[in-house]
């Protein structure tokens, strides 16, 4: 989604230039040659802990020709780093990727070409080893002898050819990743760890509801100091443990008038049909083909709760001030987007807010990273010229940050009288997908509405469609269908304030879609797998299913007593990356998946080890959501703030997971990190319909929603 | 103030009565390895050696330590000198943002130390107490056999 606003407008007279190169066009905005034989690499993408500074250090290596480990990537800041937008939507690869390739191929072609004018020797003599410029009589140069000469303080030029498939040396290899070693021997790295001279420790007292407003405030405890703005309530100790003593008491003591806002959780889906008769109903795509008769026409409604991101570490920020200027460490995924919702809320421009990324726990889309940088801001701003440290405890990081909205959908198939798909209709219904910081013309972050002159909060939107819609993602069929009907309604109000998940709305689309199909086949005796082949005609689409068909045993499976095999598909974004998987779960006291099967897709390949690890984890994040998570909530507020109440996956009930990648080094880059999540869902939506003869309908796949 | 053994050094954690271990470790102590995710037993991300038995520093008072040696994942091993456990964890590359990896460690630890050959089963109900969100639960399962394998050798 990093082309959905945020970023600077791509000027039209410029030819194009690949990824995110085409709007940060200065080759030394991307790399800097050092001459003690360093290559620095100045992504704008961060890692979120999944993987990309390997990634993107392997493509560098290799089209420079320079060793690996001679690769450092540099965190992104503003302003000096590439405004590369958001770090979301599984773009990373191909966003910048693409702008990293062709970069160094460009600045290789540079080089090479200076060193040639300098030495007569002709350029297409010219071999790099390792940095070092080799002529036919030897060594005439190297990246690190010019590294000097500021060659590289021009425009990438479209001509730049990076290298044929057959010569990338790294790019294919599973190079481990970067980041690790200081993570398993405990090195401080986190923007949790960074311990600034004088640092003092904030913590944010929040209000008993999502609507309050602050009445009074107690006395700051000895040696602590009360930051407030409106409602906004914050302390601000020496030591962590007294600002969290000290939150403490300040919340058992402050007065506020709460309201009851929130929908009444046990008619959630009530609520949402309400809410989104009074929302924005737009139509998504509609089809209108030559098709055989209707023969049968099925209807059916899904439901999926709120999903938090649940991150297993909490948000953190370091901010400090200086004159009018304020410096912010954040675990953000968009460094420009948080300046820029930043300078809003402070009402000033955004020269005057440094971000500096470092990293956090794991992301999964947009959580309260950004928020709690705004907050650690605004309470840094009462101590002038002191570092101040916020963290956010559990309770808020599963109770505050944004939430992957509640969804319903209603499905109607018409098939024909030979059971081939004549007819979809689909009607969306869910809050918007992405409340994210510098698309709109107020700031989205949290505490900005809670300031004594706060700031509107608009209720969330979804990205376009080209972007690979939000609630309506993966909501068409990828399988042939004559006729399309799909439309949306969004909701208007935001009761709970909700944004990007991984997978956004496929989550519930994919399994709505595959759930059909498989009712569909059965209606008509025919085997899913086989059912679906015949309505694929993308021949990628054909091999992941054909593939993980054979690696779960799909032909030769027998029946099982309280065992079920199901099988899932989709192509993420219906532009992006490919998985088909099948689940095998166990259905006892509850329903537990035992493996799961995953053939993928992602075009060409950097690390095939980090794709894996990718899909592995994404199917595992999604088991996790089909059977167990679900946001609960009164009326006043989230009442799942720690994890008893929201439950994800532990050790003891993780399936096995085997993965099996379909590599195209001629294709283009298609992303990984979203791409297995959903069809996991509807994998083991299925295999429950094996194992019990029951179809699903809400998630997650609990008892109750069984019965 | 609080003596206690921290990673093979005596130490002296000069924090008021009741403050957290983890407190201790990531304050004065200036340690890194434990993290906060919870505050309350829930997810491991805090898990130290005390005494050679894993324990959740988030909750234990620093005074309840007096004494004792505590290890972190900074003491079981160093990039010069890995533990076993660190040596697979890389060699499995079993991580994707980190942050549950030094808890899990020193529960693996704990785990090998008393059973030298677990089982798949018996690593993970050892585990059971550690929350990962990035799914690696299946590489660091093969980590910790790879470095009992290796332990065992």
């Amino acid at each position: 989604m990093s082309g959905f606003g945020g970023q600077t407008a791509p000027d039209p007279s410029k030819p194009k230039l690949p990824g995110n190169l085409h709007t940060n066009r200065r080759l030394a905005q991307w790399l800097t040659f050092r001459a003690d034989g360093v290559v620095l690499v100045h992504p704008g993408k961060v890692e979120i802990g999944q993987g990309i500074l390997t990634t993107l250090a392997q493509i560098a290596a290799d089209e420079l020709d320079v060793e690996f480990s001679r690769v450092v990537l540099t965190p992104a800041s503003t302003p000096g780093s590439p405004d590369e937008g958001v770090t979301s939507g599984s773009l990373s690869t191909q966003d910048s990727g693409s702008a990293i390739r062709h970069a160094c191929a460009d600045a290789r072609r540079i080089f090479l070409s200076v060193t040639s004018q300098r030495t007569g020797v002709p350029i297409e003599s010219l071999m790099v080893r390792d940095g070092a410029f080799l002529g036919p009589q030897g060594q005439v140069g190297s990246y690190w002898q010019l590294a000097d000469a500021a060659l590289l303080e021009v425009e990438a030029s479209p001509d730049a050819k990076p290298k044929p498939v057959g010569e990338r040396r790294v790019v294919g290899r599973s190079v481990p990743r970067v980041d690790l070693p200081e993570k398993v021997f405990g090195v401080a790295r986190y923007v949790h760890d960074l311990r600034l001279p004088g640092m003092l420790h904030a913590r944010v007292v929040r209000p008993p509801a999502r609507a309050a407003t602050l009445l009074s405030v107690p006395e700051a405890p000895a040696g602590t100091q009360l930051v407030r703005d409106g409602s906004f309530l914050a302390v601000l100790a020496p030591t962590e443990w007294q600002a969290e003593a000290a939150a403490t008491r300040i919340a058992a003591r402050a007065t506020w008038q709460a309201e009851d806002t929130l929908p009444d959780q046990g008619g959630h889906a009530t609520y949402l049909r309400e809410a989104g008769a009074r929302g924005e109903r737009t139509s998504v795509v509609t089809r209108d083909d030559a098709a055989p008769g209707v023969a049968r026409t099925e209807k059916r409604s899904f439901f999926r709760p709120f999903l938090a991101h649940a991150s297993i570490g909490t948000g953190c920020a370091v901010a400090q001030w200086q004159g009018e200027e304020v410096t912010v460490f954040s675990h953000t995924q968009g460094p420009y987007n948080l300046r820029a919702d930043i300078a809003k809320t402070l009402r000033t421009t955004e020269d005057k807010v440094l971000v500096r990324h470092m990293e956090g726990a794991g992301c999964y889309g947009h959580n309260g990273a950004d928020d709690v940088a705004l907050e650690a801001v605004l309470i840094a701003r009462a101590v002038p010229g002191v570092p101040v440290r916020l963290l956010w405890t559990r309770a808020e990081e599963l109770g505050w940050g944004p939430f992957s909205s509640a969804m319903l959908v209603d499905v109607e198939a018409d098939v024909a009288a030979d059971g081939s798909l004549v007819a979809w209709r689909s009607h969306i219904i869910s809050n918007g997908h992405s409340s994210r910081p510098g698309r709109a013309p107020l700031p989205t972050l949290l505490a900005a509405s809670q300031l004594a002159t706060p700031f509107a909060v608009a209720p969330s939107v979804n990205p376009p469609m080209t972007n690979g819609g939000g609630a309506p993602r993966n909501g068409v069929p990828y399988y042939r269908v004559p006729k399309l009907d799909i439309e949306t309604s969004r909701l208007l109000e935001m009761p709970i304030r909700t944004s990007a998940l991984r997978g956004l709305g496929a989550t519930l689309n994919v399994w709505s879609i595959e759930s059909m199909l498989d009712e569909l086949a059965a209606a008509a005796g025919e085997d899913p797998v086989a059912y679906r082949l015949r309505h694929l005609d993308d021949p990628r689409a054909r091999a992941v299913l054909e593939k993980v068909a054979a690696m779960c045993g799909w032909a030769t499976r027998s029946k099982r007593e309280g065992w079920g095999l199901g099988i899932g598909f989709a192509r993420y974004k219906n532009t992006g990356a490919y998985a088909a998987v099948a689940a095998e779960i166990e259905a006892k006291e509850r329903v537990f998946c035992r493996r799961l099967w995953i053939a993928g897709d992602a075009g060409e390949i950097v690390n095939p080890d980090g794709v894996v690890n990718q899909y592995e984890g994404g199917a595992i994040h999604g088991a996790s959501v089909a059977l167990l998570e679900q946001v609960s909530f009164d009326r006043r507020n989230i009442t799942s703030t720690n994890w008893q109440d929201f439950r994800i996956l532990r050790f003891s009930e993780v399936p096995k997971v085997e993965v099996a990648m379909l590599n195209h080094p001629e294709a283009p880059f298609l992303g990984a990190g979203e791409a297995s999540m959903a069809p996991t869902i509807a994998a083991i939506a299925s295999a429950i319909t094996d194992a019990l003869g029951v179809r699903p309908r809400s998630l997650p796949f609990t008892p109750e929603h069984l019965a | 103030m609080t003596s206690f053994v921290l990673n093979g050094a005596t130490v002296r954690a000069e924090v008021p009565e009741g403050t957290s271990l983890l407190h201790a470790l990531r304050g004065p102590l200036g340690l890194s390895g434990p993290r906060y995710g919870c505050g309350d037993e829930q997810c491991g991300s805090c898990m130290v050696l005390v005494d050679g038995v894993p324990a959740y520093a988030c909750t234990l008072g620093t005074e309840a330590v007096a004494g004792k040696q505590v290890v972190t994942a900074e003491g079981l091993g160093s990039m010069a000198a890995p533990h076993p456990l660190q040596a697979a964890m890389l060699a499995e590359q079993a991580g994707q943002c980190g942050w549950c990896l030094s808890g899990i460690l020193v529960s693996a630890s704990a785990l090998l130390a008393r059973n030298a050959d677990p089982s798949e089963d018996e690593i993970r109900l050892a585990l059971d107490p550690h929350l990962c969100r990035c799914g690696s639960h299946n590489r660091v399962i093969r980590a910790v056999q790879r470095a009992a394998r290796e332990m065992r050798a």
